[in-house]
């Protein structure tokens, strides 16, 4: 016990001797919160339209001005033709082009029939889609509003429509800080914990106290505890920094109890911590750590629904994510911070994180050796 | 040399197809300041490495107090201290903290042990606040030495201790040896430089895995049984030109200021290699015989395998 705190106590000194150190634990989840948080978004603003209008009707006006006055919308301006306006979308000027054939109004009046022609750049395909749904939207309103207007309240046609109310259930703003920030705070610890400990066990070995701490008695157990535990305290920290900010500056819900996101969190982290020093132990430079570190990271980060929903992943992306302990944990933190989940709820993935820790922990202290 | 410290039978390892520990068989006693010799890549670290247990060997077996290196690790761990050739202590860690890591870790403490190393440590101890990286050469070896030191281990491994040490550090770290010696722990050193065989009690000459002798100091030099002559002059180059042209000559290689000769036979005398070399009009020199040292034995055995 005395040999692990001090391991403890000399990794803790190393740490904030470290000038680096102390900023990057304070000023990395700050970073992250302000930037990502308000970066990363689906929303879009201000998509750039350019209306070809054939018909020039008070009908196709009104249906323009109705995109003008929506605020996802810009009116970038007017063309009489068509391959023009082409040309705007490939200089990526345009975000879409609203496209009215002549004859719009008096075929509408006349059949009760209508089209008009979208066109959207789809570079960034999940861009073109909050685009598309918005403009149908619009034209779908803009459409009714018409039925209104011409066919007067007296028919009952409005009666046929069937309303469709929703609600959003646990983000009912359907605020994307409310889903990032959990996330975002995962990403953070991960960051954080996995850095260190991946990095820390080579460091001794690129300078060569390891050569020397080997020929002590110290045991495999202990020396994997001093390394482990003072990274473990620091993420929790890290942890509880990254949730105080988020309550201060977003204003995230907190519905459910802290004490189960810690508990978690401290069992996420002897799964990341212990993988970390298990990269250590396999390699030999800190440049192979970290690489190894940025690789795995990636990849379990991309695969675990933190940017784009797990639910519309292949099936075998989904298996996948049973042994990616990042996608435990976000949505354990989204579950109990926008749900109010209680233990009973988030069981099954919580002892998933358990069986992941005990593996890669005794993974880490067999592949220690203390002999080269 | 009562009862054995370090004891080695056939020992060998090798590192793919090089063979790192060809064979290696011998018996150091207790209290002994043992030197192990030899140049890079003779094979040191590795038999120090075999012997502080980091390193298992590929065959035969090594005891260090009694203990085998590779069953009873465990003990052998709790009794050596050990200096890697490489600077190894944490370098953002100051002076003090360092001490009490390696104190701690062994289960002891500082002040436990500090009689030991006392006059080592008054010497780095004005600067024990200061961090271990930010030491010089020599005050880092003091401090590694003091931390090898500070479990009271009853047999030292110094890895080329001296290596990257000027010249009165040096020599000052072998009067330490010395003094330590006199506590009666055993010491066990490597070095390149042939000149410090002469302050160990005995040495091994080592060269590509083997080792080539194993004597005192004076033994080696008396085993050596040929006549070295020292050839001075001012066109060395020309001399060496000149000498390399004898048939009578074994072989000459230059040694400090002047060249070493050995002759194919006992015979040949001071005096006849001068009226040799002036037959070929050498130009102002002079020659005398010498007595050999360890380096001209070290290169008499080395070319003597080949």
């Amino acid at each position: 016990m005395r040999t692990v705190l001090l391991i403890i106590q000399k990794e803790f000194i190393q740490v904030f001797r470290n000038r680096m150190m102390l900023p990057l634990i304070f000023v990395v989840p700050i970073i992250q919160l302000l930037i990502i948080v308000h970066a990363a978004t689906f929303e879009v603003k201000d998509a750039r339209i350019c209306v070809v209008d054939h018909d020039l009707s008070t009908t196709s006006r009104k249906l323009v001005s109705t995109f003008e006055a929506s605020p996802f919308f810009q009116v970038l301006g007017y063309s009489a033709d068509y391959k023009e306006a082409e040309k705007l979308i490939r200089a990526n000027k345009a975000d879409l082009i609203l496209s009215i054939q002549a004859g719009f109004e008096k075929q509408l009046l006349r059949e009760r029939y209508g089209q008009v022609h979208l066109s959207i750049n789809a570079i960034n395909q999940q861009a073109a889609g909050v685009i598309q749904a918005y403009s149908m939207m619009i034209i779908r309103d803009y459409n009714r509003q018409l039925i209104v207007d011409w066919i007067g309240r007296s028919t009952p046609a409005q009666a046929r429509m069937i309303p469709v109310e929703y609600a959003y259930w646990f983000n009912p703003e359907l605020s994307y800080i409310n889903f990032m920030v959990p996330g975002i705070l995962v990403l953070l610890v991960t960051i954080i914990g996995l850095l260190l400990s991946a990095m820390n066990i080579v460091r001794e070995k690129e300078i060569g106290t390891i050569e020397q701490i080997n020929v002590t008695p110290i045991h495999k157990y202990q020396f994997i505890a001093g390394k482990l535990i003072p990274f473990w305290i620091l993420a929790l920290l890290e942890l509880a920094f990254g949730l105080t900010l988020g309550k201060f500056l977003f204003d995230i819900p907190m519905v459910g109890s802290l004490w189960i996101i810690f508990m978690t969190a401290a069992e996420y982290l002897l799964v990341v911590l212990s993988y970390g020093l298990f990269l250590s132990t396999v390699t030999n430079t800190q440049q192979q750590a970290m690489f190894l570190a940025f690789f795995s990271m990636m990849i379990f980060l991309l695969m675990s629904g933190l940017f784009t929903p797990v639910e519309s992943m292949p099936a075998w992306a989904q298996e996948f994510n049973r042994i990616n302990p990042i996608a435990y944990f976000i949505r354990i933190m989204r579950m109990v911070l926008l749900k109010g989940s209680g233990v009973s709820d988030i069981l099954k993935p919580f002892l998933s994180l358990g069986v992941m820790a005990l593996t890669t922990l005794l993974l880490t202290v067999w592949r220690y050796r203390k002999t080269v | 040399m009562a009862e054995s410290a370090v004891v080695t039978e056939n020992l060998s390892k090798h590192f793919g197809a090089v063979k790192a520990l060809d064979d290696i068989s011998f018996k150091i006693g207790k209290g002994e300041l043992f030197g192990f010799i030899g140049p890079d890549g003779a094979g040191k670290t590795t038999l120090f490495r075999i012997l502080t247990t980091l390193l298992l060997p590929d065959g035969g077996k090594a005891t260090v107090e009694g203990f085998d290196t590779v069953s009873e690790y465990r003990q052998i761990r709790r009794i050596s201290g050990y200096m890697p050739g490489k600077f190894s202590l944490y370098h953002d860690l100051s002076v003090e903290e360092n001490l009490r890591f390696f104190a701690t870790i062994f289960g002891t403490t500082v002040s436990e042990n500090i009689h030991l190393v006392q006059d080592l440590y008054s010497q780095i101890e004005p600067f024990r606040k200061r961090k271990a990286g930010k030491l010089s050469g020599g005050m880092k070896q003091k401090l590694a030495l003091c931390c090898a030191l500070i479990h009271q281990p009853v047999i030292l491994f110094l890895d080329e201790p001296t290596t990257g040490v000027d010249a009165v550090s040096r020599k000052e770290f072998w009067e330490m040896l010395n003094r330590l010696r006199r506590q009666q722990i055993t010491i066990l050193v490597s070095t390149p430089y042939m000149d410090e065989a002469g302050r160990c009690d005995r040495v091994a000459l080592m060269q590509s895995g083997k080792i080539m002798t194993i004597d005192t100091p004076q033994g080696i030099r008396q085993q050596f049984r040929k006549k070295i002559l020292a050839v001075k002059g001012r066109d060395m180059f020309g001399l060496m030109k000149i000498l390399e042209g004898f048939p009578e000559i074994e072989r000459s290689y230059l040694f400090g200021q002047s060249l070493h000769v050995t002759g194919v036979s006992e015979a040949l005398t001071a005096d006849d290699l001068s009226a040799r070399l002036r037959q070929q009009q050498a130009p102002d020199f002079r020659v005398e015989e010498i007595t050999p040292d360890i380096e001209d034995c070290f290169i008499d055995l080395t070319a003597t395998r080949e």
